[in-house]
Parts: structure tokens; C-alpha cells; sequence
């Protein structure tokens, strides 16, 4: 039986509406497409703070925090960066409320050699405003910026190698980290993808680490990468976790929240088009055409510079793997939606922010990996698209990319893209050299740009997507040559979309239309 | 192996040309011969920043005129205390780990307006393996108050950076370069990949134009601490 969430469009059905980057757009849907829309935000935890002191106290497969405590011992807390939660959420962040519990226990129990380090891995180094906005006033002026800062993976002398996996995985992570007599990690966990060992052996690790699973023949192994069981990236992460976890004790604290994105007054973009009031469609009009006139940095404000008011689900503390279980149970309960059937054509709405533009805008290279890497990996069991289908999916494609966080992207794009779409050839003849570019590499430690190895972990992050999906249309495309420079085609509108992946096909296509954001995922039987 | 040419006044130091000199004019051997040589400078300085602006080589010729009838034995005694007292301290925090990770990748170049010997000595402190900068000619054991040739400034930069690249069997394509200044585009364009540093509001307009990379090397507030 078809789940309430899946919803079969007939000739009445209203257009749907869809993000095409920061605007939204109404498209008309041919009867019988299947629109999967996500859930209703789960309840948020009525007393949170009570919910950090009842999981340190009542940990999985650890002693509680405060009996692993000793006055005297040096105790590093890595904490997730700004990727996460996307958009930002308000104040106060979670991770805050929890570090504020976490460091009252290590003060009462005479532990004052504290280090909180963001857990960058080779993103960009956070802003200082940023990190205020995470940890809050009091934390940020307590420790910024002696005990209190970005991880460097660049910093040679800071970084030790833990040992080997039996599997040739290199595991070397943050000095600090490495020599403390316990690591607390941090986590939020917005997708199944985060969190587990992931936290402590990407979050705090340099490229020599991320070269064993950041590369193509790992991503085209992955169905998908929010699937642990299913994912090889999530096989070779746990290996190396294991093993830094044989070295370094590790206490994991992971918090889930709902999908609360949008707050009230955008709170209809969760709903099914046909179930709006008369206001709510009013509203809607009224944000879409404000949207399509407003010049784009206005754009970019409205959504980035409100946060969402996601609540918070769950809080699970202890070790690492065991705590794990409990946030992807968490997870899969907000954003799962069942799904019977594979879809020959499967349209999406890019929006306009992925983990790696958060307050800065969504480059080509990023609407890429939105929408070969994470759209199309929003499933367990099997795609929602068939072997050989189309995506189709709207988006400006614009060529532009903040000249700071994003610098290494742009000669990636323009340089070595036009060379090769190929990942293993992209793997094989550029990356080495161009990861240790000490330009990028300068930008990367000492301003806030990603690291130059950055670029390649995006385009392999569309791997797995690249190598199932046929085709690949873009509605909306202002120009060509990114499109093209992808491998991509284009349509003006969505009819001319459809028609295009129609040709050649016999019979009648099955359309399936993911309704995302907020944040959802399909439980795929074939 | 590619090399990697570092411009050094506002790239890699805070100082310029003028510092040092000021330092070589006020240790005369005397307290007079000081304030003659200061105040010569000084009627030349109108011109030098007319030159400044307009054409850089005339601008390292005025300057470095004001060392004519120093002799060479004084110059380079002296050379240490200089390198020590003006242009050690005012390295950018972050310059040497940048020299440092060029150094792995190929040759090092520090390619100057400033005078060789004292680049020597920051070639040796900073561990770059060549030095293409400028020659004060000397007869008779003392300064001329002229450059020898090449004079090393603006697109002459760019020539020598082809003629050392050849001579190396660098491939320019794979080359970097860093300079702070506008007036270093022709150095910068030369190379595969060029980059800003600290760059003046004419080179960073052009460097964002361009996508080439803009980094700072002077530890700003939001850089991280350098930790020993």
C-alpha cells in the first residue's frame, strides 16, 4: 500500500513548487507522478538539558562521564563545524547546551588541561563569529582562541599517525587529540551519513587519512552513503575508527534533531501543494514572485541569515558504536518514507545550501554533489531512479563561486574539468599534485578556504550517482557551459524536460518527484 | 620540478625597499656623514614618489643612489646587523611555513628589488635556494650609486623569471609566483600559478578578476596562533 507521504498527482492536482537554488518555482506535473514529501518534524525533547545530564549519566557501553574523570588529566572535545546543521540552527545551538553540562562535569571533577577543537577535518576553517554562534558567549570567551580553535590537518607537527588498518588505511589525527587521556566528541547528526566513527577519525584527521576512502572506487561502492550497512565509506571509516579507538579512549556524545528547516512563516514549504489554505497559497505565490524579482545577494539573506528552529530529538552519549545505533534509529524515524517502486525519471529542486556553503553561495561544483551525490543517495534498499534513468532537476547552474572559501574550486572547474570528467583519471593525474598546491594550502590554514583537495572529494562525492544515472537534465540552466562542462543537458522548462527524457522510451515513464528540502530519504523496494 | 619565485617586500615582509636603506644611511661612520646622506635622500624624495608611482626602476635607481660613497667593506660588515634589525623582525608570521612547503614542491627563488646581500641572508634564514635581485655597482671598493644590469623591477621581473625557469628546466606552466604588488602582474603572469599575497586593492581587484588565489601571511586576527 502506498505510504500517505507518497502522493499521486491527477489532472486537478495544483503545480508543485520547488527550489531552483534561492528561488522557488512552480512546475506542472504530468498526472501520475509520484511526489515524496517528507515527514512532519518529530517532537522536539521538552527538556534537552535534562536529556545531556541523563545520557552522560546513563551512557551505552561506557561508564559515565564522570567516572572516567580524574582531576589533573588532559581531555580534548572535538565538536562538529558549521556543516552541520544546515541551515544554522538557533540559538542555542545544541552542541552549546552540551558542552556547557560536559565542561561543569570535567570542572567538578578537577580537570582543567581542556582543549575544544572544531572538527574541520579539511573544510574550512570556521570564523570566529561562527564559532560563537555554536558554542555560545560564555564558552567562546572562556576559551577563544588558546583553547578554544579550528583544527589545522595542514600542521605537520600537530598531526600523528595512529597506525595502520589491515586494509592500508593510514589513521592520523590530531596531535592534541591523540595525546589526551580522553576525547569527547560532540556531534550533530543531520543525516545518517554523519556521526559514528566518522566524528573522530574524519573530523580530526588530515589527507593522508581522507585519501583512503575519499576517492572514486570507494564512492562507486556506496548504496548509499546514507546507508552504513551498505556503504563503503562507512566500512573503511569504522575500520580506522576501531583501530584510533584501540589507542585513544573516546566518550561520543550525538544529538539528533528534526526537520524543523523552515521556521513559521515558511513553515507551508513542507506541505503538499493541494493541502494549503488559501493563505498558505497566498504566501507562497507571494515568496516566489519576491524571490524571482530580488537580486541574488537579497536572496542569499532571506534563507542564510535566518536560522531554523530545528528541535532537538535525542541525545545519546557513551561508545561510539552503541551510541551510533541510537541516532541512526533517530534518523531513519524523522526522514524515512517507504517507497515501492524505482521511478525511469526522477525530478528534484536543488536548493540553495549543502553542507559546504554555508555563508557563501552554492557553486556549480556544489550543486553537483546536490545533485548526484546527496539527492541521489537519499535511499536504502535500491534508488529511487532506476540503472540508466534520468535525473532531471532544477537550478541556475551559475557560474560563481565565493573567491574565498571556495578558491581551489574555481581552477578545478575551469582548469581540470574541461581536461576530464573522469574521477579515477582526475584521481590518478591531479589530485596528488594539486592537494598540496601551497597557495590553496596557505588559504586553507590561515584564511577560510577549503582545503585543495577539496574539489576532487566533490566531484567523486557524484560518483556513485554519475555511474548509475543515464541521463542528466537541468531545468532553468542561466547559461550552457557548466551544464556541458558536467555532462549534463538542458531545458528551458520542465515540459521540455520530460519530453526530452521521453524520447526513445517505450510506454509511459514512471516520474517520481523527491520534495526535498526539508531534509527526507526513501525507503526504496524495488 | 616546478620552482616557486617569492617578490619579498609586502610578500613575505612588512618592510620595503626604504627601510633598510634608512637603516645603512643613519649607521654612517659618522653622526655628519649620516645627516648628509639623510638629507640627500631627503631633496630626492619628492622625485621617488613620483617614480614610485609612474616606474618602479627608476624609483630602486633614485633610491639606491643614496648609497653612493659607501664603501663595500662597511656594506657588508654591516649586513648582518641590517638583516637582524630590519628585516628578520618584520617577516609575516606565516612566510616561512609557505617557503617551507614550496621548498618541498622545487626550487625556492626570492627574486627582489631589494639589494643581494641582504637577500642572501634572508635566502638563508628562509631556506629558498636562489636570489635574483639587485647589484649595487662598485669601483674601487666603493658604491657608485648605481645598479649594476639587469635592474630587477616590474616586467623586468617577468623576463628573469623566463631566462631562470629556462636555465632550470622549469616548465613555467607548473611554476608558482607570489607578490603583493601591482606592479608584479607581469611576474605573476608569466607562471602557471600565481598568487596574491597581502595584496594592494589594484592587485587583489585584478586577482579576484583573475581567480587567482589571495592568501594573507601576516597572522591576522582570525589566523591561527603559530604554536612552536
Amino acid at each position: 500500500m502506498t505510504h500517505p507521504l507518497v502522493v499521486t498527482l491527477d489532472r486537478k492536482s495544483a503545480p508543485r513548487t520547488i527550489f531552483s537554488g534561492d528561488k522557488l518555482v512552480e512546475v506542472d506535473m504530468p498526472p501520475g507522478t509520484r511526489v515524496i514529501y517528507p515527514r512532519k518534524p518529530l517532537a522536539g525533547l521538552a527538556d534537552v538539558d535534562a536529556a545531556i545530564r541523563y545520557a552522560l549519566n546513563h551512557p551505552y557501553g561506557s561508564d559515565p562521564l564522570h567516572a572516567r574523570l580524574r582531576p589533573g588529566m588532559k581531555v580534548t572535545i572535538a565538536i562538529d563545524d558549521i556543516s552541520l546543521p544546515l541551515p544554522p540552527m538557533k540559538q542555542p545551538d545544541v552542541r552549546e547546551r552540551v558542552l556547557t553540562i560536559v565542561l561543569e562535569q570535567l570542572a567538578d571533577h578537577g580537570v582543567e588541561d581542556v582543549h575544544l577543537i572544531i572538527a574541520t577535518s579539511v573544510h574550512r576553517r570556521m570564523t570566529g563569529d561562527e564559532i560563537r554562534w555554536v558554542v555560545g558567549d560564555r564558552i567562546f570567551n572562556g576559551y577563544y582562541p588558546e583553547k578554544l580553535y579550528n583544527h589545522d590537518a595542514e600542521d605537520a607537527e600537530n598531526m600523528v599517525e595512529i597506525g595502520t588498518t589491515d586494509r592500508g588505511e593510514i589513521v592520523e589525527i590530531n596531535r592534541r587529540a591523540a595525546e589526551s587521556d580522553l576525547v569527547i566528541y560532540v556531534n550533530l547528526n543531520l543525516v545518517p551519513m554523519d556521526g559514528g566513527h566518522k566524528s573522530v577519525t574524519v573530523g580530526l584527521c588530515g589527507y593522508k587519512s581522507l585519501r583512503a576512502h575519499h576517492e572514486p572506487h570507494t564512492m562507486r561502492d556506496c548504496h548509499s552513503y546514507m546507508d552504513p550497512k551498505t556503504s563503503a565509506l562507512a566500512r573503511s571509516v569504522d575500520r580506522m575508527g576501531k583501530l584510533l579507538q584501540e589507542k585513544i579512549p573516546v566518550f561520543t556524545i550525538e544529538t539528533t534533531v528534526n526537520n524543523r528547516m523552515f521556521d513559521r512563516p515558511l513553515e507551508f514549504l513542507h506541505k503538499n501543494e493541494d493541502d494549503l489554505t488559501g493563505t498558505e497559497k497566498f504566501a507562497l505565490k507571494a515568496l516566489t514572485a519576491t524571490l524571482a524579482r530580488v537580486p541574488q545577494a537579497a536572496r542569499q539573506a532571506i534563507f542564510q541569515k535566518v536560522p531554523s528552529p530545528y528541535g532537538v530529538t535525542g541525545v545519546f552519549a557513551g561508545a561510539t558504536e552503541a551510541v551510533h545505533e541510537h541516532t541512526l534509529a533517530k534518523c531513519y524515524e524523522q526522514y524515512s518514507v517507504p517507497v515501492i517502486g524505482q521511478a525511469d525519471i526522477l525530478v528534484t529542486g536543488i536548493p540553495y545550501i549543502s553542507p559546504y556553503n554555508v555563508n557563501s553561495f552554492l557553486n556549480p561544483l556544489l550543486v553537483q554533489v546536490m545533485a548526484q551525490g546527496y539527492l541521489f543517495n537519499l535511499y536504502r534498499g535500491v534508488p529511487l531512479v532506476k540503472k540508466g534513468g534520468t535525473l532531471i532537476f532544477t537550478h541556475p547552474c551559475t557560474d560563481m563561486f565565493d573567491k574565498e572559501h571556495h578558491a581551489p574550486y574555481i581552477e578545478f572547474v575551469h582548469n581540470l574539468l574541461p581536461e576530464t570528467r573522469d574521477a579515477m583519471e582526475l584521481h590518478r593525474r591531479f589530485e596528488a599534485k594539486f592537494a598540496k598546491n601551497p597557495a590553496y594550502i596557505q588559504m586553507y590554514r590561515t584564511g577560510h578556504a577549503y582545503h585543495p583537495a577539496h574539489p576532487f572529494f566533490m566531484w567523486y562525492w557524484g560518483e556513485a550517482g554519475r555511474q548509475w544515472l543515464g541521463r542528466v537534465i537541468v531545468v532553468g540552466a542561466d547559461n550552457e557551459y557548466i551544464p556541458k562542462l558536467f555532462g549534463w543537458e538542458t531545458a528551458r522548462t520542465m515540459q521540455d524536460a520530460l519530453d526530452l527524457a521521453k524520447e526513445g522510451f517505450v510506454g509511459t515513464p514512471e516520474i517520481t518527484m523527491l520534495h526535498a528540502p526539508p531534509i527526507l530519504m526513501a525507503d526504496v523496494t524495488p | 620540478m616546478p620552482a616557486s619565485y617569492f617578490d619579498v617586500d609586502g610578500t613575505l615582509v612588512r618592510t620595503n625597499l626604504v627601510h633598510p636603506t634608512l637603516w645603512y644611511l643613519v649607521n654612517q661612520a659618522t653622526p655628519l656623514k649620516s645627516l648628509g646622506k639623510i638629507a640627500r635622500a631627503a631633496l630626492q624624495a619628492p622625485a621617488m614618489a613620483l617614480a614610485e608611482f609612474r616606474d618602479r626602476r627608476t624609483f630602486n635607481e633614485l633610491l639606491f643612489s643614496s648609497y653612493q660613497g659607501i664603501s663595500r667593506d662597511r656594506l657588508l660588515v654591516l649586513a648582518d646587523e641590517c638583516f637582524e634589525s630590519v628585516i628578520k623582525p618584520a617577516l609575516w608570521p606565516h612566510a616561512r611555513a609557505l617557503i617551507e612547503r614550496s621548498r618541498a614542491n622545487g626550487d625556492v627563488v626570492l627574486i627582489s628589488g631589494a639589494l643581494d646581500f641582504l637577500m642572501d641572508r634572508l635566502a638563508a634564514h628562509l631556506g629558498a635556494t636562489h636570489v635574483i635581485a639587485n647589484r649595487l655597482e662598485i669601483k674601487d671598493g666603493y658604491c657608485t650609486g648605481r645598479l649594476l644590469r639587469p635592474v630587477v623591477a616590474g616586467p623586468e621581473k617577468a623576463r628573469l623569471i623566463r631566462e631562470h625557469a629556462r636555465a632550470g628546466g622549469h616548465d613555467l606552466n607548473d611554476c608558482f609566483a607570489y607578490s603583493d604588488s601591482y606592479s608584479d602582474v607581469p611576474m605573476l603572469s608569466v607562471v602557471g600559478h600565481p598568487a596574491a599575497v597581502n595584496p594592494d586593492a589594484r592587485l587583489r581587484w585584478l586577482a579576484e578578476a583573475y581567480h587567482w588565489p589571495v592568501l594573507s601571511l601576516d597572522g591576522g586576527k582570525e589566523a591561527p596562533a603559530i604554536r612552536a
